[in-house]
């Protein structure tokens, strides 16, 4: 070894050890590069070494080749490395500026804040139920004549039980006839009667009225009834029909039912329904269990009168029909208080007992899933 | 209807307890609507003999009494009664007992430093009146330890069932007794009436004087007895009237009060010497009043039916005696009358006059027409039995009608209609049982109904009244299978609309409200409607007056009571029904809805990230092409005119259509609509007439049309219009698509601006058209001529010039 391979070598070392502090001592990507470039720019201080090779001898360059190779392997290295951390830390650096507040609340989507009214939520449930059993859903006007809301319905002129209907009345027409509202949804059995051929399954929800207002009543409200015309249909299928209906609807696995004979001017017989519930809880009705009776509807088979005045022959058809208050039934269901509340379309109200736009009832999701 | 149950027992010998009689009204069709048991109430209030009583030690006005209750050691029971005494038999109630008035319940305590187990008490304590000046004082008989209420006679306890309006012979005891009997509940007591010889002739005369016009009366009997004393009617039956709420009069007018409830069978009496010459009964006249036994004064028309004598009317017949006629204690010589009124007259008459009696009710649901005389017979025993008395004939006008009918009743309806199986014997023994006559033979029995049952009809009456009584627990639940037929769809377009509308709207953040078919005439008259024909005859209130031409008015009145109760930025939507004329393709289905306030589709009031601002007309727009978008109307091709009603602001406003069909109208409400109506802006609305949109053509399959995609890219050019500021944005957007209908598959409008730089009547409209090449990339050179075209037909279509 001779004096310049010592010399030589120490210059590396020294010029290895100056550039690696210059390398530490950038502190951004910046002044890493203007290190690189004096290090291994195309006039830096190792790219000359390099180029000082090919003066060299081949003893020499046996020597400093590797040296020299060597260092500027090692400096791209420590370049590379610190040109990481810079970047590391800058990002650090800027994320650590870029901090928000995450608690800050966020609009409510709308589909969040729109409601669907509990009448609409529950005339798709019971769409739902009744769907499954083959029923179709049918409609009728409001306002009536007296054939599709009385006579038909053989509610004879002068019959006590008109008065019971307490009947909103229009003004007399051309005819002489005053139309009604109609006071209930049987006129759309009729019109269904008079136009489809049995086998007739239907149900048939809407608006009815009545002049009556005090806290249980409302001069308008909504009915749905149900009508099956067939040969054969009878009592037993009616009963089965609403004792499926009420464990649907309810969502229970199963309800007492208590039919009691009573009254109505369209069926024969009828009956009063009453369903087993527990009502020892303050404010919560329990359906499907506990000793308390409860009415909910009435039913009965179709008057024959009602089956001629519709045109079907009494001794080759036979049906029956129900009916029930769908605001009775929802408040019975989701635990509404007050019915004059569902017409008062108060914000607070809909967006409490209102249900969500998505929220559809199926009976794949139980209904009110 | 009510009854106590020893009264019950008078026609019906009970062969089950008091609570399985009560349990079973309820399922043969006599609903139970209460049940007032006062022994049970007071079950533990026992007759208690005060021994001793002595002044209280540290109080003047208390006493300190030991009480028997006939076992035990004397009770002490410090007492404040002025009549507390020795040797006194009052009502004792035990620590632990809860006072039914109060509803406390009783603890051994200290009174005064004396110890007091147990209180007696008064009759207001218990709720048997207002009596509260002393403690009971019981007959000096009663037993110590004896349950009180028996000692008084409360022990009888009462029913009250809801009769329907077929089942007028259940508004006799007597009817629900034969009901139970046939039941199965015990044997039924049915004596027959026996006849009381009259033994002078009937001294006045009744005549049925209708003319020409139909008879309100088919039969009326009365008699006469006389030298009658007429008092206090008997405990047992004051007791009765009054444990059912009525108020005993004297013995004869007692005597009719109890024929109604006993027998369904309402009466009346006038007294003799109050009348004057014979009775006639015939229509009343109009100007002519009668003071009734209500000290009310009625007036008469033609359309009533009444009794008069020759000083005028003496009653409304069949609903309320007259006050001058009427029977009190001076009375001597009774006229009884058992009569058969026009049901429906009744009816109308009760209602026109607003009177409500025991009577009316029944003769309009009718009463049994074979008992009008031996109701008059029973009423003669009575009276004899209470007031002594010699009877007269009997005399009657008119003819008792004769309501035989023969109904032929196969056995087989109780199975097919029912879908109940019962033995022909079953079916006989209950019919029989209700006072049905059978004859005939299986399989088809010829069955007459007894003349108490005028409803019954047909076939199907009698097999209510087999499975009524036989049970209705007894008809099995029998399943319907839903059937051969495919699953299909069960709602209409219509009704299919009205769900999507509904879904759609509360999507966007709108609450769904159910508002009154009805409104006031004015706002009604506001939103086109208002006609005589949909105007309610007898509306609840003025506001409620009017069928609803337009869901607006509910809406818009809604909005304010929300503003009202400090909610002033609401979205409210409602699917209903409104009303153009009165006949059944009048009624159309809208979707409608409004905005008030900040109440954006983005979010109502002030926000951090955003504070909302007023709600506009593009808000309604959106609402309504989103709802129509959701109800599958064809929305791209829909045209926006400037003609919407005019309840919506003339400048602000729209209306979609599809050619001459106009679905839908948007707008901001008019400010003088809002101002009538009493509610504050900003409000913009939308109204959908969910009937118009069109139906869906019918496919044969749901497959969806082939997807086609290009393999090449999309260009998009944006391109700066200036144009008069009259011009419709839709103008331009149509003329840029049309341009090249292939190649232009989408134009968007980026920009619109007014002001500086551009003349003051013009405006800068940016449009965004994209080129969808579909067989190559389309060179510079094409994409120039393309775009070159495009201006063009802009410039023709709207005089729009390129903007610099």
């Amino acid at each position: 070894m001779s004096d310049t391979d010592v010399t030589d070598q120490s210059a590396i070392a020294d010029l290895e050890q100056d550039i690696a502090s210059a390398i530490m001592r950038a502190e951004d990507e910046a002044s890493l590069e203007e290190v690189r470039i004096a290090a291994l720019g195309k006039k830096g201080s190792v790219s000359e070494l390099l180029k000082s090779l090919g003066a060299m001898s081949p003893d020499e360059r046996k020597v400093m080749g590797p040296a020299i190779n060597g260092l500027r392997d090692r400096v791209t290295g420590l370049i590379t490395h610190r040109r990481s951390a810079l970047k590391t830390k800058a990002l650090e650096a800027r994320l650590a500026t870029e901090k928000v507040d995450v608690t800050l609340p966020v609009r409510e989507a709308a589909a969040e804040t729109g409601r669907v009214h509990p009448i609409a939520q529950v005339m798709e449930e019971l769409t739902a139920i009744f769907a499954d059993m083959g029923f179709s859903v049918a409609e009728g006007p409001d306002i009536e004549d007296d054939f599709h809301n009385f006579t038909a319905l053989n509610f004879p002129p002068g019959h006590p039980a008109r008065e019971m209907h307490d009947t909103f009345f229009l003004p007399p027409g051309a005819d002489g006839q005053r139309k009604v509202l109609r006071t209930h949804t049987s006129p759309v059995q009729v019109r269904t009667m008079q136009t489809k051929t049995p086998p007739i399954r239907v149900i048939c929800p809407g608006r009815t009225y009545r002049c009556d207002s005090d806290q249980t009543h409302t001069p308008m409200f909504h009915q749905v009834e149900g009508l099956v015309i067939d040969k054969g249909a009878h009592l037993g299928h009616l009963k089965w029909i609403l004792e499926e209906f009420c464990k649907s609807f309810f969502e229970v696995e199963g309800v007492k039912m208590r039919f009691r004979p009573s009254f109505f001017p369209f069926t024969e017989p009828s009956m009063e329904v009453d369903i087993q519930c527990d009502r020892s809880r303050p404010g919560e009705i329990r359906f499907g269990e506990g000793s308390d009776w409860l009415e909910i509807l009435g039913c009965g088979m179709v008057h024959p009168n009602v089956l001629r005045n519709c045109g079907l022959d009494p001794d080759e058809y036979q049906g029956f029909a129900w009916g029930m208050g769908i605001d009775r039934i929802a408040m019975l269901k989701y635990g509404m208080s007050d019915l004059r509340a569902f017409f008062e379309a108060d914000v607070r109200w809909l967006s409490h007992y209102g249900f969500r736009p998505l929220d559809f009832p199926t009976l794949a999701g139980g209904l009110s899933a | 209807m009510k009854f106590t149950f020893s009264w019950l027992q008078d026609h019906l010998e009970p062969t089950a307890s008091f609570d399985a009689i009560v349990e079973r009204l309820s399922l043969i069709g006599l609903e139970v609507e209460g049940v007032e048991d006062k022994a049970r109430q007071l079950a533990p209030f026992v007759v208690g003999e005060v021994l001793t009583a002595e002044k209280h030690p540290n109080a003047d006005k208390l006493k300190v009494c030991t009480v028997s209750i006939g076992k035990g050691e004397p009770i002490q029971v410090v007492c404040g009664a002025p009549n507390a005494r020795a040797g006194l038999k009052t009502v004792f109630a035990a620590p632990g007992t809860v006072i039914p008035t109060s509803g406390l319940e009783l603890k051994i305590g200290k009174i005064r430093d004396v110890e007091s187990r147990g209180m007696l008490c008064s009759a207001r304590e218990l709720g048997l009146s207002e009596e509260h000046d002393g403690i009971l004082e019981l007959p000096e008989d009663a037993t110590p330890g004896a349950p009180f209420a028996e000692v008084l006679g409360l022990n009888d306890p009462v029913v009250e069932i809801a009769v329907t309006p077929n089942r007028a012979d259940c508004l006799g005891v007597a009817g629900v007794a034969r009901d139970l009997a046939a039941a199965g509940l015990g044997e039924l007591m049915a004596p027959k009436v026996k006849p009381v010889d009259g033994t002078f002739p009937a001294p006045l005369g009744v005549t049925l004087e209708f003319g020409e016009s139909s008879s309100l009366c088919p039969a009326f009997a009365l008699r006469v007895v006389k030298g009658v004393k007429n008092g206090p009617s008997p405990q047992w039956m004051q007791d009765r009237l009054r444990a059912i709420g009525l108020r005993p009069i004297n013995a004869l007018v007692d005597v009719t009060n109890f024929m109604t409830f006993d027998r369904n069978r309402p009466l009346h009496v006038f007294d003799l010497a109050k009348v004057k010459g014979n009775l006639v009964v015939r229509r009343g006249r109009p100007g002519e009043t009668l003071k009734a036994l209500d000290g009310k004064t009625y007036a008469l028309d033609e359309t009533m039916c009444v009794i008069a004598d020759e000083n005028g009317v003496e009653s409304l017949a069949g609903i309320m005696g007259g006050e001058a006629s009427g029977c009190d204690e001076t009375t001597t010589n009774v006229v009884i009358e058992s009569a058969l009124w026009d049901a429906i007259t009744i009816a109308q008459t009760g209602r026109k006059l607003s009177i409500n009696s025991d009577a009316r009710f029944r003769f309009e649901r009718g009463v049994d027409p074979a008992f009008t005389l031996p109701g008059l017979e029973l009423a003669t025993h009575l009276i004899q039995e209470i007031c002594g008395g010699e009877a007269s004939e009997v005399v009657l006008a008119g003819v008792i009608p004769d309501t035989t009918r023969t109904i032929p009743f196969p056995l087989s309806e109780v199975k097919r209609l029912a879908g109940l199986e019962a033995s022909e014997q079953e079916v006989r023994d209950v019919l029989e049982a209700l006072g049905f006559a059978i004859s005939g033979a299986a399989p088809v029995l010829e069955v007459v109904p007894p003349s108490w049952r005028g409803d019954i009809e047909g076939k199907a009456d009698l097999v209510e009244e087999v499975v009524r009584i036989l049970g209705l627990d007894r008809v099995p639940a029998t399943e319907l299978p839903r059937g051969e037929d495919a699953r299909k769809a069960v709602l209409t377009p219509l009704q299919l609309r009205s769900r999507k509308a509904r879904r759609a709207l509360a999507a966007r953040g709108m609450v769904e409200a159910v508002t009154w078919s009805f409104v006031s005439q004015e706002a009604a008259r506001l939103f086109g409607g208002g006609a005589s024909e949909l105007a309610l005859s007898n509306p609840i209130a003025a506001e409620l007056s009017d069928m609803r031409p337009s869901l607006l008015p509910g809406l818009i009145k809604a909005a304010g009571t929300n503003a009202a109760r400090g909610f002033a930025d609401v979205a409210l939507f409602e699917v209903g029904q409104i009303f153009l004329d009165d006949t059944p393709t009048g009624q159309r289905q809208a979707a409608t809805g409004l905005r008030r306030g900040t109440a954006k589709p983005s979010g109502a009031g002030r926000h951090w990230s955003g504070t909302a601002g007023a709600v506009d007309v593009f808000d309604a727009k959106a609402d309504a092409t989103a709802a129509l978008a959701a109800c599958g109307a064809p929305v791209a091709n829909l045209q926006v005119t400037t003609d919407a009603p005019g309840w919506y602001h003339p400048g602000r406003s729209g209306t979609l259509r599809l050619g001459s069909n106009a679905m839908a109208h948007f707008g901001e409400i008019h400010p003088a609509v809002l101002e009538a109506l009493d509610v504050s802006g900003p409000l913009v609305a939308f109204e959908i007439i969910l009937d118009k949109i069109p139906e869906p053509k019918a496919k044969a399959t749901r497959v969806k049309p082939s997807l086609d995609l290009s393999a090449f890219q999309a260009v998009k050019r944006d391109f700066a219009f200036v144009v008069g500021r009259e011009v419709a944005a839709a103008d331009i957007l149509k003329a840029a698509q049309g341009a090249d209908k292939k190649l232009v598959t989408a134009v968007g409008l980026f920009d619109l601006y007014e002001g500086k730089g551009i003349d003051p009547d013009k405006k800068s409209v940016a449009v965004e058209v994209t080129l969808q090449p579909r067989e190559r990339t389309l060179t510079d050179k094409e994409i120039e001529e393309v775009a070159g075209r495009i201006v063009a037909e802009v410039t023709k279509k709207t005089g729009a010039t390129l903007r610099a």
